[in-house]
């Protein structure tokens, strides 16, 4: 008898302490594979949209959903890994203090203006808490460094907080370089990844695009210390410092490059149209009427100078612009030269306002013109058959308010940026090939979410902005949800690369744009 | 020695869950050590619950049987896609009962009972894959019974009496799959209403056309606990106008559905009793969980249920080994009223095989004590639940589910 309450008790125990089990669990690592790659340390290099930078700033969350972050996640059912550290900002606000002065602004949230209207503003609920000057110690599996281009990568006292304040030195870097004078790729290499990512170049072109071409494509200069913030990298200098960074981290680990999508393929870029200039018909009369009064005063001038009719003509008929009913092109100002001598013309199709622009200056005549009261009664000299002073002829000229070169990319600008863009992707690839390396073409993924969007269980995400769900409030980071994107496509590369059977992330349950109200 | 020795080997071999849906079949432990049958056993005061026409069979001028359990169910959920795993926590859940009755003549026996048939403890990780449908659920409902039982012939009784319910019910969820505050904590709402009342009865029959056999007929009402102006509490709600969630009231009707109940029993000697009961519980009234909120301004929550009526198949068998034990051990086939493509996991349940076994000790010719325990087999099974809603887009939540469930129980028996 006492032995059958013994196996009662046996029984109860054994059942009670069974928790349910699957047959193929992923917690016993049975369903994935990290195939021939070794995710054990994975180290992730790149710039911002490695770091996890979204919304304008860097911040916890955003951190925590960077690409890396979520790879390093799905690298962790394939086999065991050392974890993956970040070096986590201090708060959700976002900006940067040196040494107690707020250096770098906090992140934009979604917050509904004045009109009704949701736009993005400053969040300014709390005040930031990062310090750079609060060092953080040990090693970062993510290296990636906001603001970082290709050559910052191997450049000795980037993370030197004394160098921030001159610009030579990133206040993000600052915060976990282990040395003064150590480089971002040396603290890299210093933690013998036997796996990485190498997101590097976007800044090479965009500083120059996000400052609507103000800097200069520096074609054949490979000092790069002469080189401005706003530039482009000569590609050929590019290629070099990429070769030397993908070259040493390939020596001992396996890995993935990515390219370096189009800008223009980025809200920041397209979602301020060139032809928001709306016009009801009386407006394009009134317009079509003053430019036409434009050329022909201009080559009334020109003929008085003693220039051949003709030639006054046709080169002051470049200034009879037409006006519309509906979408019209801004003007935009371009140098003045010979062929242009006022120095505006309108813009083409494909020429790209940028999202920083003023629009209230837009809506009051910036990229038009002032139709001030002298510009009409000087028109009405013109209407009524008088000829005007050089005096009159200077404020009818001077109505005309093209956009400034800082809030556009011309056409000349574009193909600057899509040339360099083009050869630095030629450097990727031929990297990737001779180094035996996955290769994720994200201009394409990019392209893809402009063009028609990429579908997942909840909709389909796209560029648009604050809408799309792909990029974030700045227009050029991407959302969690657009981080998952890149993700993906990197496992698929993996997978197809190393053989290994890497799981995906679920796209839908990664957010987007933060709400708030809390704005500065 | 030998015979307790097989008696435990079918305890081994069969397996037994606890009912699909939110149905807690724990309502006495020597019918659950055979198998939750009963509807034809006279045994003790368990007959409150099984089949009131029972109570005036009974020997005794008082019966009495208190009992509780200990439910330890657990559920584990991958999906293979996206590489996620979760598990519950849920919290032990301790459903009881209290049965009285008093024979006023040979022919006329009066009781109470309190009893939680119907009832759901499941605590997923907090904002776990699947928070958007449910971080964790704590439904209970006691149900309170006045009987009489009344014997029409020597062989033929019946019973029955009114229920009174008093539901509560706390439910805690993610608004949807990515909504969060600035700190990026997921924005939720908690519904909680206790103290929900309604009525029910339910009303029996037994017939014993011989001594060794019985056959039992009951049926328990369907019952709607509708909770009126329940607390909605959101939390994490970010500082926008562009949501339009705030601490509000809400209206919800949860239905606990009718069950009806066949069986028989055979006394085949002094030492043998075999029983069995056919369940078929009318889960069809539970079509949809719907939410409707007070604050007109955030949109009613409409969460498709479907559920299918369904059967449940018990056996059980007893032997007394001597004046002093008593040994049972049962089986019942428990099919799930939930559908395929509703699979959502605050009830997470599929077909279930169950096992039962327990034993009474007779300590006194008046005191007894009753243990039993109960363990669920479930299968894994590849399931999701279509019906939630984004953007007017409906996106499944899909994996494996594997639920498991042991149930020790205790209670005594007291004979006057």
């Amino acid at each position: 008898m006492k032995n059958y309450y013994k196996y009662i008790a046996i029984l109860a125990l054994g059942v009670v302490s069974c928790e349910p089990e699957l047959e193929n669990a992923i917690e016993d690592g049975e369903v994935y594979s990290n195939g021939q790659a070794d995710f054990s340390n994975y180290v992730a290099v790149g710039n911002s949209l490695t770091a996890g930078y979204a919304d304008g700033a860097l911040y916890i969350t955003g951190q925590e959903n960077s690409y890396p972050n979520i790879l390093a996640q799905k690298f962790a059912v394939t086999q065991q890994t050392d974890g993956f550290t970040q070096p986590l900002m201090n708060d959700n606000a976002g900006g940067l203090l040196l040494g107690g002065t707020q250096i770098t602004q906090n992140r934009f949230v979604l917050a509904v203006g004045a009109n009704g209207q949701p736009r993005p503003a400053r969040y300014g609920g709390a005040a930031p808490t990062t310090d750079i000057t609060n060092k953080l110690s040990g090693s970062f599996n993510n290296m990636g460094v906001p603001g970082a281009k290709s050559y910052h990568l191997v450049a000795p006292g980037y993370g030197n907080v004394a160098g921030v304040p001159s610009g030579l030195a990133n206040p993000y870097f600052a915060r976990f370089a282990s040395a003064d004078n150590a480089t971002v790729l040396a603290d890299a290499l210093a933690q013998d990844p036997t796996f990485f990512t190498l997101w590097i170049g976007n800044n090479d072109v965009l500083g120059y695009a996000t400052s609507g071409g103000t800097g200069e494509f520096q074609l054949g200069n490979t000092d790069f210390a002469s080189y401005g913030a706003n530039d482009i990298t000569d590609p050929t200098a590019f290629s070099m410092v990429y070769g030397q960074i993908a070259g040493a981290l390939a020596q001992t680990a396996d890995g993935v490059l990515l390219t370096i999508p189009d800008v223009t393929s980025a809200p920041y870029f397209t979602t301020v149209p060139n032809n928001a200039l709306a016009l009801d018909a009386a407006t394009a009369a009134q317009l079509t009427g003053y430019f036409q009064a434009v050329a022909g005063v201009f080559a009334g001038g020109l003929m008085a100078q003693g220039v051949p009719a003709e030639q006054a003509q046709a080169l002051a008929s470049q200034y009879a612009i037409q006006f519309n009913e509906g979408p019209n092109r801004f003007l935009i100002d371009v140098p003045v030269t010979q062929a242009n001598p006022l120095g505006f013309r309108q813009m083409t199709e494909n020429e790209l306002l940028l999202l920083t622009i003023d629009q209230t200056a837009l809506a009051g005549g910036y990229g038009s013109v002032q139709l001030t009261q002298e510009v009409g009664e000087v028109l009405a000299i013109l209407q009524a058959g008088g000829s005007p002073t050089p005096e009159q002829a200077q404020i009818l000229f001077g109505a005309v308010s093209g956009i400034d070169d800082k809030d556009a990319l011309d056409s000349e600008e574009l193909q600057y940026i899509s040339q360099a863009t083009n050869l630095f992707n030629d450097a990727i690839e031929a990297n990737a090939e001779t180094l035996g390396l996955g290769l994720v073409d994200v201009n394409e993924t990019l392209s893809q979410l402009k063009d028609q969007g990429i579908p997942f269980d909840g909709g389909v995400i796209t560029s648009d902005f604050v809408t799309g769900g792909a990029f974030s409030l700045d227009g050029i980071h991407l959302t969690p949800r657009g981080y998952a994107v890149i993700a993906n496509e990197i496992i698929t590369e993996i997978n197809a690369t190393y053989g290994s059977n890497v799981p995906k992330a679920d796209v839908g349950s990664y957010g987007t744009v933060t709400l708030s109200q809390d704005v500065q | 020695m030998k015979r307790l020795f097989l008696l435990g080997l079918v305890l081994l071999a069969t397996a037994t869950t606890y009912a699909g849906g939110y149905r807690v079949s724990l309502q006495g432990q020597r019918g659950l050590a055979m198998g939750h049958t009963g509807v034809a056993v006279v045994n003790n005061a368990e007959l409150a619950f099984f089949n009131p026409a029972g109570l005036v069979f009974l020997e005794n001028k008082i019966n009495v049987a208190v009992g509780a359990s200990a439910v330890f169910s657990d559920v584990v959920w991958q999906n293979e896609e996206f590489g996620q795993t979760a598990r519950t926590d849920s919290p032990v859940g301790t459903p009881f009962y209290a049965y009285f009755s008093y024979k006023l003549s040979e022919k006329f026996s009066v009781g109470l009972a309190a009893y939680t048939p119907y009832g759901s403890s499941v605590a997923w990780e907090k904002d776990w894959a699947g928070s958007h449908l449910v971080n964790d659920i704590e439904l209970a409902a006691i149900y309170v019974q006045a009987l009489a039982s009344y014997k029409i012939t020597d062989n033929l009784s019946v019973g029955g009496g009114p229920i009174y319910v008093s539901g509560s019910v706390n439910f805690n969820r993610n608004l949807n799959r990515t909504l969060t505050d600035l700190d990026g904590d997921r924005a939720n709402v908690t519904i909680d209403a206790s103290g929900v009342s309604a009525w029910g009865w339910s009303a029996g029959a037994m017939w014993r056309p011989i001594d060794s056999l019985t056959i039992g007929v009951n049926y328990r009402s369907e019952i709607l606990v509708e909770a009126e102006s329940g607390d909605a509490d959101f939390e994490n709600i970010p500082n926008s106008p562009l949501t339009p969630f705030s601490d509000t009231q809400f209206d919800a009707t949860l239905p606990l559905p009718a069950e009806l109940t066949i069986g028989a029993s055979y006394q085949l000697n002094d030492q043998w009793l075999f029983a069995f009961d056919y369940n078929r519980t009318f889960w069809d009234v539970y079509e949809s969980l719907d939410v409707d909120w007070a604050n007109p301004n955030i949109p009613d929550s409409k969460n498709p249920r479907n559920y299918k009526d369904a059967s449940i198949y018990r056996f059980g068998l007893q032997y007394a080994a001597n004046e002093t034990f008593v040994l049972r051990a049962g089986y019942y086939f428990d099919e799930s009223p939930v559908q395929s493509g509703y699979f959502a996991p605050e009830t997470p349940r599929n077909d279930s095989n169950n096992f039962t076994g327990g034993l009474t000790v007779n300590v006194t010719d008046k005191i007894a004590i009753d243990a039993s325990f109960l363990y669920s087999r479930f299968k894994d099974i590849d399931e999701s639940y279509d019906y939630y809603q984004e953007n007017g887009q409906n996106v499944p939540f899909e994996g494996t589910y594997k639920s498991s469930a042991f149930v020790p129980g205790l209670g005594v028996t007291i004979k006057i």
